[in-house]
């Protein structure tokens, strides 16, 4: 019934060897500042593997779980507004005050979590979008904390006593963030726990029946990716030195769903290719000034329709049936 | 302190008659194909928008009404048979996405055909205010209660009487059974999009001369229309109703007597008290899990 769960056997993809798809992104990840030939390429790169981290997350959520959210932006936001706060108001060291902000806001989506959770598809979808629109009302309402809808600047993270700057370091610094990120999806999705998400994807009665409690596993899936959402907005925050409430608007919600379903859902590197596409998209088509949006909504509506399911499940169903 | 309570019930009830039209739209897409159009908003945009030009090329009022009214319907036409339609065996989610891709496209494509000014439309009949019970009213606000009862009014016999209307309900009930007495239910999706972006153009045409209108008024619109839509719950057409008013009340009573920053903040926090529980809306009935 719920319309965000399709439910059908196919949606269920195969436990399939980790340690290759890894490997082929690590490679990736190394070989790709070869064709990085200047600061601007970089840039986009970064903001790639910041998004592809939300991704990574919120797929865990969407694609395994089955559980809509229209409201990640929220958390983004929150970790991206929490470390700002913490360093500038109460001086923190950033690396702490990016766990604490990340924790904080994992802890937030735990409380939340057990009665939205309750919630089932469009309602999912109402409630969690209600949750990220009121975050972002707050931000850019409190403007004497947060600087309203001007924004704050965010000094520098600091590893080991060192400032994290430059556009190079950043780029390794995001690069293995990602790869830790898909690692820890990948482990949870051929966990126990992956099983019984999948399982509650399919019907959450008959995963009851089998002794799963349903409650728990979304809740905690939940929290995850808001985690993953509220790290990748602090490390945001700490790398473009400023911070706006728009990163936790609606619109930025429904890009980072958008970005999942457009990669694939139920798959860890789609995610990873939605969030490459949909950010290097628009910064290509910047070049073609008024005619940006149109282009845009255009190539979504017709990948969608071509690749129903998604980028790469889609690919990756064709050419297994050519090899065969 | 008596007038005040009324003025913000006025406000709150003109507001709340637009949410209720986008409501509508929605439950009656989401009836046809469970989808949540997100291209809704922008039905409501094209129609504001396309009335101002109308007007601005020295049509009379009501023809530039109707003409919005028609592009607007043709617009959604063309939505559902070129995107939706072609994606019919696809899931519901990439269907939805479908939709958001739309949402982009024609605001982008209003840029270009308008600009990103913001426009006013002449209210239906002056701007003179009128006084009722001690609280200043624009005779608009009379024009968007009165046409939105006449439109519930359409609807129902629409809906009760004609054998499309009736065809659209039974499809929104049992799918399969519909096919099998013969309903066609892909005609049913078509029939379902023309009509909720005509009842979003008609919300769009109603509220410019008291909002303004521009390319990026349905993003807002849309999303109170959803909002509005899951409140009363979702694919009830009172339910929409209910919803709409409800939510134009606590935006109109919050941001009066709260704080009007918060009024939105308000609003959603009592969607959410709501939905804890009754998890199917208002009016929604709470359908069981099939295994």
């Amino acid at each position: 019934m719920s319309a965000f769960s399709p439910g059908s056997a196919r949606t269920v993809p195969r436990v399939s060897s980790r340690t290759g798809g890894l490997v082929a992104l690590a490679l990736v990840i190394a070989l790709l500042p070869f064709a990085l030939t200047n600061n601007y390429f970089y840039e986009v790169a970064i903001l790639v593997g910041l998004n592809a981290i939300v991704c990574v997350g919120l797929n865990l959520l969407i694609g395994y779980a089955g559980q809509i959210s229209l409201g990640h932006a929220g958390f983004f936001g929150m970790g991206a507004y929490g470390s700002a706060l913490l360093t500038v108001r109460y001086g923190w060291p950033p690396l702490i005050a990016l766990t604490t902000a990340t924790a904080g806001v994992a802890l937030v989506a735990f409380v939340v979590g057990r009665p939205i959770l309750r919630l089932k598809g469009h309602y999912l979808a109402m409630a969690t979008l209600g949750l990220g629109i009121i975050v972002s009302i707050v931000i850019s309402t409190e403007d004497k904390v947060t600087g309203g809808p001007d924004g704050m600047s965010v000094p520098p993270l600091t590893l080991l006593g060192f400032a994290v700057v430059g556009e190079h370091v950043w780029y390794w610094v995001v690069g293995a963030c990602l790869l830790l990120a898909v690692w820890l999806a990948l482990n949870l999705i051929e966990s126990p726990a992956g099983r019984a998400l999948r399982a509650l994807h399919t019907s959450e009665v008959a995963a009851e029946i089998i002794g799963i409690d349903c409650a728990r596993y979304k809740v905690m899936v939940f929290v995850v990716s808001a985690a993953f959402a509220a790290f990748a907005g602090a490390l945001t925050a700490h790398y473009s030195g400023f911070v706006t409430p728009a990163k936790a608007s609606f619109l930025h919600s429904i890009e980072l769903v958008t970005m999942v379903v457009f990669g694939g859902m139920a798959s860890t590197f789609g995610a990873v290719v939605g969030a490459a596409v949909l950010t290097v998209l628009p910064q290509a088509l910047t070049v073609l000034k008024d005619y940006e949006m149109v282009v845009f909504g255009a190539l979504m509506m017709l990948t969608m329709i071509f690749f129903p399911r998604g980028v790469v499940p889609t690919l990756g169903a064709y050419w297994q049936r050519r090899a065969k | 302190m008596g007038q005040q309570w009324v003025q913000f019930l006025a406000g709150g009830l003109t507001v709340g008659a637009i949410y209720a039209l986008v409501a509508l739209g929605f439950s009656i897409i989401f009836n046809a194909s469970r989808v949540i159009n997100f291209a809704q908003g922008e039905f409501v945009m094209i129609g504001g928008m396309s009335a101002v030009s109308l007007v601005a090329t020295g049509l009379p009022m009501p023809v530039a009404i109707a003409g919005a009214v028609v592009i607007a319907g043709a617009v959604g036409l063309l939505l559902e048979k070129f995107a939706v339609e072609r994606a019919r065996k696809a899931d519901v989610v990439t269907l939805i996405i479908i939709t958001i891709g739309a949402s982009i496209l024609l605001r982008g494509v209003a840029q270009l055909v308008w600009d990103k000014r913001i426009h006013a439309l002449p209210p239906l009949s002056g701007d003179r205010p009128i006084e009722v019970f001690g609280a200043t009213i624009v005779p608009q606000s009379l024009w968007v209660l009165g046409v939105t009862i006449a439109i519930v009014g359409a609807l129902s016999w629409f809906f009760g009487r004609t054998r499309l209307g009736k065809a659209m309900l039974a499809t929104s009930h049992n799918r399969l059974a519909a096919q099998l007495v013969g309903i066609d239910v892909r005609k049913v999706l078509f029939a379902s999009f023309g009509l909720a972006a005509a009842l979003g153009a008609v919300a769009g045409v109603l509220i410019a001369p008291i909002t303004f209108t521009s390319y990026d008024v349905g993003v807002m619109l849309g999303l109170k229309g959803f909002a509005a839509a899951i409140l009363g719950g979702l694919g009830s057409f009172p339910g929409a109703i209910v919803g709409g008013l409800v939510l134009g009340l606590l935006e109109s009573l919050g941001a009066g007597y709260v704080s009007s920053a918060y009024k939105d903040v308000i609003a959603f926090v009592i969607i959410l008290v709501v939905l804890f529980f009754r998890p199917g809306g208002i009016l929604g009935a709470l359908k069981s899990e099939r295994v």
